[in-house]
């Protein structure tokens, strides 16, 4: 494939366009009556192309992309599943797409009703009580249920319980929600296996506390089988738990968070139910909640009426709006059509499918990669590194590799238990043959390891880019595009 | 194998400490440094800073991740080791020539608490 790394910028011509607007029929000239102060003194420099332009501009960027729709994709922690092409085409129906949040609620009752389901569904799978959609994402979700955790001890007028318990192997979002939410980070130690220290917690346990977090399986992809003995140590000891949802993937429709014992918990929709993970956005990450704490989800809420209608309420104990009204609902249209297309029956395959090919990929490589954690895994696991340490192949070589061969790579180098980790997610979207091709990669690049060391070493070989100077980047980073022209002028200068 | 110092007390955070009369030298260890793969970038204190041991002093960030600093000594920062500003990868090439602060100790008893190399080393072959 060619090299393509134009802006579109760089494709304008003057005068080129590639649309025609329709004529003003209504006979008046807005821009006239504008104030001057409010007129532009410099007309916007926008690119001017022709259509043929902006289609090969953009579909040439986009085979620059490696997406779940080109590839095997498992980066571990993240659940990169398939987004089914349904959810898109549900997400399109411009009855949804071409309302506004300021509608009068009247005009705008199918979008309540699906807020509102959607809510009861999650609400249903979590086994809690009620949930508000209104967050824009995972680390969002952590900081409104911290923000709940915080209401609750304050209205009961529970000033001490300052101090949130993290795990040490918690995923780095959790302390920092806990410090942006005001209170206090308290590290309990982890096992081998990456399981909570039952008896690191207890000591922790006192009338300052005012809860802990955990995902579960944890970070390790192990479940916590002391999860109920630990809920019971934190209620006595007054405080809450929170759950991470990171990890809901191998639990969704067998085991549900509020059973467990967990009183607050976040759902990346990107992640358990199929939304896109975007560049950066936009995202969904609910809150939900048990019985005694709803009041203080976030305003606003929608309530369903006794006539069946919805409406849009306040309410003066909510700790207050955390998003401009309702959220993002085009990844709620998405995450209801994946519940819906799934049903009850199937959604409860989602995490023993995903479980099973953990372990099949698990067990098929740990003759090649240094399986630190023997036993059955959940949806994930972590290697740490080649079993063989003498070729000095590490797992950043190993990951540049499969790049070469047409994978993502795996997470690498999280969590921080090992030297030389590599995660791995598969998720239950894959075959038979696509987790037999990767494990057929994994094995032949352990036996480059070893025979042809400097070949992986100096991988990826085939991709669009080399290995990148990473540490030039962090020290150095070049972010604008002046940046760029200056640092390519001064390379031709040398 | 990571290059450890006979003479140096060490705590198992990864720090090293060289005492000279109240003065303590402090770095990360030849073992941090290389698990933590090349470092980008040193976050340090500022002279006149106030250090107590066990507690975070700075942070140092690599391609890998980013690890907390862990002062092994109390007492006050009398200076820092301002090359690193500029060139964070000297704790790459030698960890214990390029030290990152100097702490005026108020008790140069308490290096007695850390380990010695042979305990370091033991808690770097786990």
């Amino acid at each position: 494939m060619k090299y393509y790394d134009k802006l579109i910028f760089e494709l304008s011509r003057p005068g080129r366009k590639g649309y025609e607007l329709p004529n003003n029929n209504f006979g008046n000239d807005a821009f006239s009556k504008l104030p001057s102060d409010l007129m532009r003194e410099v007309p916007a420099e926008l690119p001017e192309v022709s259509e043929l332009d902006v289609v090969r501009h953009y579909t040439n960027l986009s085979m620059k992309n490696f997406g779940v729709d080109t590839g095997f994709y498992p980066l571990g922690s993240c659940t990169m599943k398939y987004n089914p092409k349904i959810n898109e085409e549900v997400a399109q129906i411009p009855e949804f797409t071409a309302i506004h949040p300021l509608q009068d609620e009247k005009s705008v009752q199918g979008a309540l009703e699906l807020y509102y389901n959607l809510q009861k569904a999650l609400a249903n799978i979590a086994g809690l009580y009620e949930f508000t959609l209104n967050p824009y994402a995972g680390a969002h979700g952590e900081l409104t249920g911290l923000m709940v955790m915080k209401s609750y001890h304050l209205a009961n007028g529970d000033t001490k319980r300052t101090k949130v318990i993290v795990p040490n192997s918690a995923h780095g979002t959790n302390p920092a929600s806990a410090m942006v939410a005001g209170l206090e980070v308290v590290e309990v130690k982890s096992k081998p296996n990456g399981s909570i220290d039952v008896e690191d917690l207890r000591p922790l346990l006192d009338d300052t506390v005012a809860g802990i977090m955990m995902t579960n399986p944890n970070t390790l992809g192990m479940f916590e089988t002391e999860i109920m003995e630990i809920a019971k140590l934190v209620h006595e000891a007054g405080g809450l738990l929170y759950y991470d949802g990171a990890n809901l993937n191998p639990l969704l429709g067998k085991v549900r968070p509020g059973d467990m014992g967990f009183d607050i918990m976040h759902i990346n929709l990107h992640k358990t139910f199929s939304t896109p993970h975007g560049g950066g956005g936009p995202g969904s990450g609910p809150v939900g909640v048990t019985e005694r704490l709803a009041k203080f989800l976030p305003n606003p809420k929608v309530k369903k009426n006794e006539d069946g209608t919805f409406s849009i309420v306040t309410s003066d104990d909510s700790l207050g709006s955390i998003s401009t009204f309702l959220g993002n609902f085009g990844v709620m249209m998405r995450a209801y059509a994946y519940i819906l297309t799934l049903g009850k029956e199937n959604i409860r395959n989602v995490g023993p499918l995903a479980t099973l090919n953990a372990n099949y990929i698990k067990e098929s490589l740990k003759d090649d990669y240094l399986l630190p954690i023997e036993g059955v895994c959940k949806h994930e696991f972590v290697f740490d590194g080649l079993k063989d340490k003498s070729t000095h192949v590490t797992t950043l070589n190993v990951a540049k590799r499969l790049l070469d061969y047409g994978f993502h790579a795996p997470t690498i180098y999280f969590p921080l238990l090992f030297h030389e980790s590599m995660m791995i997610e598969p998720t239950e979207t894959e075959s038979l043959e696509t987790l037999n091709e990767f494990i057929d990669v994994m094995h032949k690049v352990a036996a480059e390891a070893r025979e042809t060391p400097e070949k992986v070493i100096e991988a990826p070989l085939t991709t669009l880019v080399r290995k990148l100077d990473e540490t030039g980047a962090a020290k150095n980073p070049v972010l604008t595009y002046r940046h760029l022209q200056a640092e390519n002028a001064k390379g031709a200068a040398e | 194998m990571s290059k450890i110092i006979e003479t140096l007390r060490y705590a198992d955070s990864h720090e090293w400490v060289k005492l000279e009369g109240d003065i303590a030298t402090v770095g990360i260890t030849d073992y941090a440094q290389h698990a933590l793969g090349s470092i980008v970038y040193v976050d340090m204190p500022e002279v006149g800073d106030e250090v107590t041991a066990g507690e975070e002093f700075g942070a140092v960030e690599s391609v890998k991740a980013a690890s907390d600093l862990i002062s092994p000594v109390s007492g006050e920062v009398v200076e820092i080791n301002e090359a690193l500003e500029d060139s964070p990868e000297l704790v790459n090439e030698d960890a214990f020539e390029n030290w990152i602060m100097k702490v005026k100790v108020n008790d140069p008893a308490e290096i007695e608490g850390l380990l010695d190399a042979a305990a370091y080393a033991k808690i770097c072959e786990e």
